[in-house]
């Protein structure tokens, strides 16, 4: 039963200690999702300084891959442009927790490792078009929300 | 393997599904019955011979299928009455599941007596299906929706229903027989007297209760009560509702169409009698007729065997569960005060990463909120873990389970 391909030393570090976990006071972009059949539940809360993440927090109540991929996704995300997360690929973040194995073994969890991504493409999307009034900057950042999984 | 009441060898030789190996060559431990239960042999055979040899449409046509197929779907109609003692087979409505049974009554029959300032009391530890609808239509009616609380030890807080009965107003208590998170029986014979001395209607949702128990709906004098087939060794889309035969005829229909009919003309139409009035379209005749074979396995085991085969399994897994380190056990905790189910966390790990780590020893076991949002709530937890048990689970079973949540413990070094 050694050498869990998911629950490795990183996995459950993180789930223990999740990076950037708390709440942003009137966030730019503040997202909540939730994957209704396994009861994952995330607020991503985003500050940003013109075209780039200046803060990143998040709260909630997940499995240990949904708070290990949040925690990393925080981490990633720091002073990245919204340009560069346009871009941002759900490979880039499983690939840093070593997961991306999910995506063919796991259809049920796999939705706990990219729940935070989906909040964070959707939040951006919202912030273009609802206050930044930008409806083409947005692009399809809300269809590449929902295909996520 | 044996137990005093019925070979538990010939029983899983019946079951072709546990010969199955999944994962990496694991044999598969299925402790997931409360979802649904595995099917016999004696049921598949049933829907492939009723395919093979009898596929008919029923009630009209007058060749000798339909006359095979229409008296095998009637028969399993008596069947089921005869299980539950119900006198009157015509009260047997087929339905496609507990969700439907109960839907049909919040529509045909609360819409005409669930008004303003009316009150329909349910319980915290409610399956959606019994919240939902009744949300739907005290919203829709204006009437108010109130809940009997549990307690810590997960049963009813029967005061409660005093208090609420005593405003005069309450016109219906929704609650399930056994809760599928917790496992709590619940008193539902007190529940009733209770409904009956304040002129309240009683729904019972007995999903989780005619699977486990006898149940005797005669002795049980409710006035409606719901469950499924596939959490009975029976086929999935075939529910039931029971309901006595006056609030049935006083009930509109649920769904218009063919069948529940009896003259239909350019502008009005007479309905058909009971069940009938129930059951409009082509019902579900193949699963309905394969049913029949899953009570005729559950009679043969006879359902107090059933019973105490559970009591048997539970107690031991309670015993061995409240060994594992970190473990949380949620409900009763005592086997005769709850059914073969037991819901339980490790402080600190999502229950989703307890059956993942689990699933790969071949272990089946839910995870999540069960359908039961508001008891999670009330349990501040976002899921737990449920093991549930039935007739074919053996103690090297629960055995397998215990060595797996011992790994979990160790993996997140609890």
């Amino acid at each position: 039963m050694s050498g869990d391909p998911i629950y490795t030393e990183m996995i459950i570090e993180y789930s223990r200690n999740p990076s950037n976990f708390g709440k942003l006071e009137n966030p730019h972009i503040h997202r909540h999702d939730s994957n209704p059949l396994c009861g994952d539940s995330i607020d991503l809360y985003v500050n940003v300084d013109g075209t780039k993440i200046t803060e990143v927090k998040f709260d909630g109540k997940g499995c240990a891959i949904c708070m290990a991929c949040t925690s990393v996704l925080t981490e990633m995300i720091q002073g990245k442009s919204l340009e560069e997360i346009k871009n941002f690929k759900k490979d880039d973040l499983l690939t840093e927790l070593g997961l991306e194995h999910l995506i063919k073994t796991s259809p049920v969890r796999i939705k706990c490792a990219l729940l935070s991504l989906k909040a964070l493409k959707h939040g951006i999307y919202s912030y273009f078009v609802e206050k930044m009034n930008d409806v083409e900057a947005a692009g399809n950042l809300k269809e590449e929300a929902a295909s996520l999984y | 393997m044996q137990s005093a009441q019925y070979s538990l060898d010939s029983v899983r030789n019946d079951f072709p599904v546990l010969k199955r190996k999944v994962r990496d060559n694991k044999a598969l431990v299925y402790l997931d019955n409360a979802a649904t239960t595995q099917k016999p042999i004696q049921v598949i055979d049933a829907i492939t011979d009723y395919y093979k040899n009898h596929n008919s449409n029923i009630h009209r046509a007058v060749h000798a299928l339909a006359e095979e197929s229409t008296e095998a779907f009637e028969a399993t109609r008596g069947k089921i009455a005869k299980f539950l003692n119900v006198a009157n087979s015509n009260e047997i409505i087929f339905v496609r599941g507990t969700t439907e049974a109960i839907n049909l009554v919040a529509y045909a029959w609360g819409r005409d007596n669930v008004q303003k300032g009316d009150i329909v009391v349910t319980t915290e530890y409610e399956h959606h299906s019994n919240i939902v609808p009744w949300q739907i239509l005290t919203q829709e009616t204006g009437a108010e929706l109130r809940y009997i609380d549990i307690d810590k030890n997960g049963e009813l807080m029967l005061e409660q229903l005093d208090e609420h009965l005593a405003t005069g107003r309450v016109k219906l208590v929704a609650v399930s027989h056994v809760s599928n998170v917790l496992g709590t029986i619940t008193d539902i014979k007190e529940i009733i007297t209770k409904c009956k001395n304040a002129g309240a209607k009683i729904l019972v949702d007995g999903a989780q209760a005619v699977p486990h128990m006898k149940v005797d709906i005669s002795d049980l004098d409710c006035d409606f009560y719901a469950f499924s087939a596939h959490k009975m060794l029976g086929p999935t889309g075939v529910g039931v509702l029971w309901a006595r035969k006056e609030l049935l005829e006083n009930m509109r229909p649920f769904q218009g169409g063919g069948d529940m009919i009896r003259e239909v003309h350019k502008y009005e139409t007479t309905y058909n009698d009971l069940p009938y009035k129930f059951e409009a379209g082509t019902p579900n005749v193949a699963d309905v007729i394969c049913f029949a074979a899953a009570i005729d396995y559950l009679t043969k085991i006879g359902m107090d065997n059933v019973r105490n085969h559970e009591i048997e399994l539970t107690k031991y897994a309670l015993e061995k569960m409240s060994k594992v380190k970190g473990l949380v056990i949620y409900g009763p905790k005592d086997p005769n005060k709850q059914g073969g189910v037991i819901s339980f966390n490790f402080k600190d790990v999502h229950p989703h990463d307890v059956a993942t780590i689990i699933d790969k020893n071949g272990i089946a076991i839910r995870s999540g909120h069960h359908c039961a949002q508001v008891l999670m709530e009330k349990l501040d937890v976002a899921a737990t873990n449920r093991a549930s048990f039935y007739i074919y689970t053996i103690k090297q079973e629960v055995d397998a389970l215990i060595d797996s949540l011992e790994y979990v413990a160790k993996v997140f070094k609890l």
